[in-house]
């Protein structure tokens, strides 16, 4: 432990501690910037240095270790005074439209200013304001509002290992774009949303779709039918000041029917019908031994990873869409159908914690309807703002049901919002399938929580089955550069079944959740959704009646040619400079 | 191609990045590093493209624009400064017909400006690719690319 002084008062705290989080336990807050509880601090804003005595010079909280007997000042007149000219330097650069800022009330540099008492700029040096990057369907940058703090950098290369964004050219020229200023939609960007939800201000967000689907919801010819992800019940609560994981399921869909949709339904709906196509796909994949390990579908910031980084590995890739693919194909085929609606007449939308799925329901082959399945996409973030918007306070809110047909829900749908839930709603599934009896243990505990790569061995009727699971498109690389060499040095590989979600913590870690989001949020939203698994009646996909109904009237039975066609997919190879489609698989 | 040569001259080592891109860049007919160049050195050295487009872009002394056959880096600091160099930068853009940073349209020139050259003994002083010129004057920068067009 180390023993010191700051600002006079006494702390303790264990060896290679920060003076940053240090002053925090002695109760003073050192003003940041750039620095965030999850990242590696990068020192590039220089907001928290601090002077301390014996030691010539000033220190950045973030970055120094505090040490043995020191005596830090945090908050002397010349740091306070360093502090707002720091601030006003970036100010001076800094498109200062805040009224009609996205982060308007988020923004951690509007917030800073604040809390420095800055209430004049001298300096105005933004001499022209340069082009908005639109390129991409899911992702907008704004350079002039960018502090160049480096955060997305990051995110992007260390945590994704994507490298969309670099640091580019140099002194006032420095811009944060990808490479040869080609735009975020036409590099390798796999549109994963992890550098919206860690820029401090509004220099990333989402594409909106919020416009287009107050113009559906008001036109009178049109038939709105809205679907929520598993991660935005335990999300959404945060955008009206809740608790972080606040189970909120019965408050959305009032909250949704009210502003004015014609048909609230739940993706988990089709989170359980993919566990019974995906865990089809994987009995019969174990049968005959060919193309394992089966590799998870579901995230769409992972689908391009993979196309683009490691399409090697199509063959692995179950073909089953996602589940709001799937809810898109069916809500203009089965679902109009049963309501006798004409398809051409509704409109489908889709509320997700993640900012991928744009891309995703824009891809060419997602229109297995005969339309795009799924038109327009809303992160937790905008179907927050269209609530308030419409003066809805979720709080308020009743609890309701979902509508039939597309509605109903088992716990193993629930926990595809997390980390490990999708493997363990398959597994849960598959056992079934094979053993031909429920499988006695039904919560699989070394797939839970929010640690690296998480493995296991479920023993299926004597047939040993090894899982894994990553959640971040680093670990992403890690295992499939581990399963590559397997399959390249011994002919197959260790593991037969793989999750794999692009996000941090899965879903609940998405890149359309509140802002201000870090991983102790994302550990308390997955814990809710266990909870909801837990309280639940059906805790397994192949008991969902509804999904039985589907199959009856419909579908036929998993992996038939009806579902061939509406529920599974392709995938393609890609390039590693712009992303563009170069092959077809 | 030029590319596959130059790779081949180094190890394939983060360190080397800067020795491989000058090299693709003389190479490069256009006197820059064209997207395929990047690329090239990004596979070669198994970093993102990103990443040496980052490098590249960072570094004066790389081009990602085409530029002509000739370079002409006029010299910028205080002592050319103050012996002219001015003058001489507005002569060479109204007489070349462009600005700092771009290319003539026959392709034969590009203007740019460049930090000392060591050369203040007779400033002001420019370099025209690896040659070096001084005590400059309007009529001795006429001569000088006079010289260079004849050549062609």
């Amino acid at each position: 432990m180390i023993k010191a002084k700051i600002n006079n008062v006494d702390v303790e705290v264990p060896e290679g501690t920060s003076i940053l989080w240090a002053a925090r336990k002695a109760n003073f807050t050192i003003p940041t910037l750039c620095s965030h509880p999850d990242l590696v601090p990068g020192g590039q804003c220089g907001i928290c240095v601090v002077e301390i005595e014996g030691i010539p010079g000033l220190k950045r909280a973030c970055m120094t270790p505090l040490g043995e007997g020191w005596k830090v000042h945090t908050h002397t007149a010349r740091l306070m005074e360093i502090r707002r000219q720091l601030v006003e330097l970036i100010l001076s650069y800094h498109d200062t439209d805040c009224l009609t800022c996205i982060k308007n009330n988020n923004c951690e540099l509007q917030a800073l200013a604040a809390t420095l008492g800055i209430n004049t700029v001298e300096w105005h040096s933004l001499e022209e304001r340069l082009p908005i990057d639109r390129s991409s369907a899911a992702i907008v940058r704004d350079p002039n509002k960018c502090i160049l703090c480096g955060r997305c950098t990051q995110v992007c290369s260390n945590m994704q290992t994507v490298n969309a964004l670099a640091v580019n050219h140099r002194g006032y020229s420095t811009v944060i774009t990808a490479a040869f200023d080609m735009g975020l939609g036409n590099s390798v960007c796999i549109n994963c949303g992890q550098c919206v939800v860690h820029c401090p201000v509004g220099a990333l967000y989402e594409n909106s779709h919020i416009e287009k689907v107050w113009d559906a919801i008001h036109d009178p010819d049109k038939f709105v039918v809205v679907q929520e992800a598993p991660a935005v019940r335990v999300m959404l609560g945060e955008e009206f000041g809740m608790e972080p994981g606040t189970l909120v399921t019965g408050k959305m869909y009032a909250a949704l029917r009210r502003i004015g949709f014609d048909a609230v339904l739940d993706t988990n709906f089709s989170a359980d019908l993919t566990i019974i196509e995906e865990g089809t796909e994987l009995v019969s994949r174990l049968k005959t031994g060919k193309n394992l390990p089966l590799i998870t579908s579901c995230s769409p910031g992972w689908i391009k990873f993979m196309e683009t980084f490691f399409h090697d590995m199509i063959p692995h890739m179950s073909t089953a869409k996602s589940p709001q693919q799937m809810f898109g194909a069916l809500a203009k085929t089965y679902f109009a159908e049963q309501r006798g609606i004409a398809p051409e007449k509704i409109v489908s939308v889709s509320i997700m914690p993640c900012t991928a799925k744009k891309f995703e329901c824009q891809r060419p082959e997602m229109r297995a309807s005969g339309f795009q399945d799924v038109d327009f996409v809303l992160t937790t973030r905008e179907i927050g703002r269209m609530l308030r918007e419409a003066g809805i306070d979720l709080n308020e809110m009743p609890d309701e049901k979902a509508d039939s047909l597309l509605g109903e829900y088992t716990g193993a749908a629930t926990i595809f919002g997390t980390t490990g839930g999708v493997m363990e709603a398959a597994l849960r599934s598959a056992y079934f399938l094979v053993a031909g009896r429920e499988l006695e243990s039904i919560d699989i505990a070394p797939v839970r929580g929010l640690k690296g790569i998480k493995e296991a061995e479920i023993d299926i009727d004597g047939l040993k089955v090894k899982v894994a699971v990553a959640h971040s498109g680093g670990q992403a690389r890690r295992l499939m550069e581990k399963v590559q060499d397997q399959l390249r040095n011994e002919g197959k590989s260790e593991y037969h079944f793989i999750e794999v979600m692009a996000c941090p913590g899965g879903c609940v870690g998405g890149g359309g959740q509140s802002w201000g989001s870090n991983m102790a949020k994302r550990a308390r939203r997955g814990e809710s959704l266990y909870a909801e698994d837990r309280s639940l009646q059906h805790r397994r996909s192949h008991e969902n009646p509804s999904i039985k109904v589907l199959y009856e009237k419909f579908l036929g039975k998993p992996n038939s040619e009806k579902s061939h066609t509406l529920l599974h997919t392709h995938y393609y190879k890609r390039s590693t400079v712009d992303g563009d489609i170069i092959a077809e698989q | 191609m030029y590319r596959e040569q130059t790779l081949k001259k180094f190890n394939p080592a983060l360190d080397n990045i800067l020795y491989i891109l000058h090299d693709l860049q003389d190479n490069n007919p256009e006197h820059y590093l064209a997207k395929e160049d990047i690329r090239a050195c990004a596979d070669y050295l198994e970093v993102p493209y990103s990443y040496v487009h980052s490098v590249a872009s960072f570094y004066t002394m790389f081009s990602l624009k085409p530029r002509g056959r000739y370079i002409i880096r006029l010299c910028d600091s205080p002592p050319c400064h103050l012996m002219g160099s001015q003058s001489l930068l507005d002569y060479l853009k109204k007489s070349l017909d462009v600005k700092v940073g771009e290319t003539t349209k026959d392709k034969m020139f590009t203007l740019e400006l460049t930090s000392c050259l060591g050369a203040c003994g007779v400033a002001p002083a420019m370099m025209i690719n690896e040659e070096m010129f001084g005590n400059l004057t309007p009529a001795a920068v006429d001569a000088i690319l006079e010289k260079r067009r004849k050549e062609l």
